[in-house]
């Protein structure tokens, strides 16, 4: 925002409340009321009304208190924002980026906990990036916020309160992250393991997991929904031959499905195993917290999974 | 001037403003009956504490038409010109395509504009290049006023590439990003939340990023029908636009009819354009078949707009004379639906008359006044009778090219013979755009995959395949971008 005056921010709570989770703390201040703009609960209105200002040369940010309210505007974000560039032939560019918390939070029943990673990735004219380090999160959301096109930014409730180590690099002001390139979180031989968000720190924990068994996990952090990062998975899964797809969304038509896919058309000789799918259960969010916690994915789960693809013996069923 | 009457003067006082002219008299707080019944048969606020924003309505609602061809305002010979091209170009280029299509040039969905003219013209040409126009799938006219070329747009409806979004967008999406054309848009009420959007960049850059025109603040000017008032983000729009004073106008094209739907089926109160004072804006209804009216309004709420005073509601009162789409067999306008007899209005009109001024004891005195009254009556059951027995007739009748045409020859601003001329290098336009179309070729192959995106590699990732971040003059904030 300081780059460049034509970049705001509008959203619900973002300026005097300082953000519903507190991320444009202090922007109001420092910007003004003219470009952070705290909006009436109307979000079809507001995101047409970002879309509007992006057709006409401004480049909004539009804060979705959750992803799951962008349903009432997905009409804007896919309509308006994504088909444009094509319906009038390159004259009409949408530098417009929609981010917010996406995925499950916790206790927050089945209304607040949708991923929408795989609807928003089934469009064409749309970017999907989903952050999970801190790195990831400045330098994918200054890139977004340049791109000339629509962004959409799955951010995660619960990693906004999580640390990271981050490089003097990152600090730089300038910052950015290539859209569409995967990030090796850690090296491996024996297994792939894919995550987004959240779940690349479980996948994390489970490769530390599988380490002390002798199973020498490889995580790939995608970072960058749409476009896939199809080479690099590819290239893992030539290394090591066994794919386990991890993501906190449902499990039908979701990201796992688009990545297996991915791999069978690209490296299908390559493969020593079928590929595995750790996804959230296929029913909306429950509430109560033990059956939360058998409804998303946990790291003994992805574990499981990783040893099933190494076809050790593991009991099918998961345990609460 | 009758006090019912609509005409030019100013019909919006500022908002900050207690004192108006007699037109638009605020409310004390503590209105009495007397007043607020007196503003409530002029159509003012119905709310006493809504003194400044006026609902406004036309002659047409009133039912007093004699004064109106008396109110309308002078143009210049060249306007009066302008504005009739203009609306011939309109309806012999949605003529053509009805033909064409007919012919299997043209597919898909095809909406076609005839009847409506008056409001494209009336408003579209008082805007300049700069000001933004946003419309639904019904906006071919909306194209050629704001000055996309006959032929870019018969060969974008050919689906050619040189058509004015090179055949990718069809006749629903019509963008002309010089002409600031935002857009065709299919869903209805998508286009309402852009245009103000459209209309907060005008003025965020006026205010935030300091670039002023010469003029004022741009104006954006959103189209869209009778069925869409319904729609959440209408509200949705009404209430931010004036919230932030944005410079929009939002036209309500009321024809009656949502495709099959009519207004006075799906609405609870069907006069729109009490719509907006209810979210603090002023509401304007306006005779949609009288480019002269529409005009008048168009540059009060336009001049208004530009001086920063916000935005208003115009419904113009107006007429499709095709139907929905050239698929839309058009069953549910068919003439003598709800006919009733002339001679029974007629018979029940004599009745009403006879039995009211028997009760009055008028008959004794005054059958001056009684035959006056009598002959209104009747006026106003003719009225009934032409709306109930022929909608079609009764607004073919009102065409507002033959009005418009009827104007200038009165008023003698031009001969017959000039305004034939012009229908005749009209004609001949839209031939030649025809003519270029067939012979223009469609898009190659290639362009298939083309335009997703403005930059496809993203902004991560420089023309050289390379990632931009490494680029080391990235960080100087010199690097190509």
């Amino acid at each position: 925002m300081s780059a460049d005056p034509s970049v705001f921010l509008m959203g619900e709570e973002v300026g005097e409340y300082q953000g519903a989770y507190k991320i444009s703390k202090g922007l109001l201040d420092k910007y003004g009321p003219d470009r952070v703009l705290d909006t009436p609960i109307t979000e079809a209105g507001f995101t047409g009304i970002g879309v509007g200002a992006a057709y006409h040369g401004l480049r909004p940010i539009v804060e979705f208190m959750t992803f799951n309210f962008s349903m009432q505007a997905i009409d804007h974000i896919i309509n308006s924002a994504a088909k444009s560039n094509y319906m009038s032939a390159g004259q009409i560019s949408v530098p417009i980026v929609f981010r917010g918390p996406n995925g499950a939070a916790a206790g927050v029943g089945a209304q607040h906990s949708q991923c929408y990673a795989a609807w928003y990735a089934h469009v064409p004219g749309l970017k999907v990036l989903a952050p999970y380090s801190a790195e990831d999160a400045r330098g994918l959301l200054k890139a977004a916020i340049r791109d000339p096109d629509p962004v959409v930014f799955l951010e995660n409730e619960l990693l906004y309160g999580e640390s990271f180590p981050v490089s003097a690099e990152v600090l730089d002001s300038s910052f950015c992250l290539p859209i569409g390139k995967a990030k090796i979180e850690r090296q491996g031989k024996d297994v792939t393991i894919t995550a987004f968000s959240k779940m690349v720190g479980y996948a994390l924990q489970a490769a530390d997991i599988l380490a002390k068994e002798g199973i020498s996990a490889e995580v790939i952090n995608l970072r960058s929904i749409r476009p896939l990062d199809r080479a690099a998975i590819n290239a893992s899964v030539r290394k090591t031959n066994r794919l386990v797809t991890v993501e906190e969304g449902f499990p039908q038509h979701g990201i796992g499905a688009e990545i297996c896919m991915s791999v069978v058309e690209d490296s299908f000789a390559y493969l020593d195993a079928p590929v595995e799918r750790i996804a959230g259960a296929d029913v909306p969010m429950p509430y109560a917290a033990n059956l939360e916690r058998m409804a998303v994915p946990q790291v003994d789960d992805i574990v499981r999974a990783a040893k099933r693809a190494c076809y050790r013996t593991v009991p099918m069923a998961a345990t609460a | 001037m009758a006090a019912t009457s609509f005409t030019a003067a100013k019909f919006l006082a500022p908002v900050a403003a207690r004192s108006g002219g007699e037109r638009a008299p605020p409310l004390p707080a503590g209105a009495s009956s007397s007043s607020f019944a007196r503003a409530m048969r002029r159509g003012g606020a119905h709310h006493p504490r809504l003194r400044t924003a006026l609902a406004v309505s036309s002659d047409v609602l009133a039912g007093n038409k004699a004064q109106a061809a008396a109110a309308n305002p002078a143009v210049t010979r060249e306007e009066a010109l302008e504005l009739y091209e203009d609306m011939v170009l309109g309806r012999v280029f949605e003529d053509m395509c009805a033909q064409m299509y007919y012919r299997g040039k043209m597919f898909g969905f095809v909406h076609l504009y005839n009847g409506q003219e008056a409001v494209s013209t009336g408003f579209i040409k008082y805007l300049n290049q700069a000001d933004c126009v946003v419309s639904t799938y019904r906006d071919h006219v909306h194209a050629l006023s704001k000055g996309v070329p006959a032929r870019s747009v018969m060969a974008e409806l050919f689906g050619k590439a040189t058509g004015c979004c090179r055949g990718q967008g069809g006749s629903m999406h019509m963008f002309s990003a010089p002409h600031n054309l935002l857009g065709g848009f299919a869903f209805i009420g998508e286009g309402i939340p852009v245009a103000t959007g459209a209309a907060f960049a005008a003025k965020y850059r006026h205010e935030v990023l300091k670039q002023s025109g010469p003029d004022g603040l741009d104006v954006t000017v959103a189209f869209f029908g009778d069925g869409t008032c319904n729609n959440g983000q209408f509200f949705e729009c009404l209430n931010m636009a004036q919230l932030w004073k944005l410079p929009i106008i939002f036209v309500v094209e009321n024809n009656l009819w949502a495709i099959g739907m009519s207004h006075l089926r799906a609405t609870s109160d069907p006069e729109i354009f009490k719509k907006g004072p209810a979210f603090g804006m002023p509401g304007v209804h306006v005779d949609g078949m009288d480019v002269l009216k529409v005009r008048e309004v168009a540059k009060e709420a336009i001049d208004r707009a530009r001086r920063g005073e916000g935005p208003t509601l115009v419904e113009c009162e107006t007429y499709r004379f095709r139907g929905h789409s050239l698929a839309d067999p058009d069953e549910l306008r068919k003439p003598g639906k709800d006919y009733f007899p002339v001679s029974f209005y007629f018979f029940a009109s004599l009745v009403k008359f006879l039995v009211l001024t028997r009760l009055s004891g008028e008959m004794e005195n005054g059958i001056k006044a009684s035959l006056a009254k009598f002959v209104a009556m009747l006026k106003m059951a003719s009225n009934i009778v032409l709306m109930k027995t022929d909608e079609k007739s009764h607004y073919a009748a009102r065409d507002p090219i033959t009005a418009l045409k009827k104007y200038i020859i009165e008023e003698n601003l031009a001969t017959e013979s000039e305004l034939k001329s012009i229908e005749k290098k009209i004609e001949d336009v839209v031939e030649e755009a025809v003519e270029f179309a067939d012979a223009s070729p469609h898009p190659p192959r290639s362009q298939l995959l083309e335009n997703v995106f403005a930059d496809p590699k993203g902004f991560g990732i420089g023309p050289d395949g390379k990632y931009r971040c490494e680029d080391p003059k990235f960080t100087q904030g010199t690097a190509q971008v």
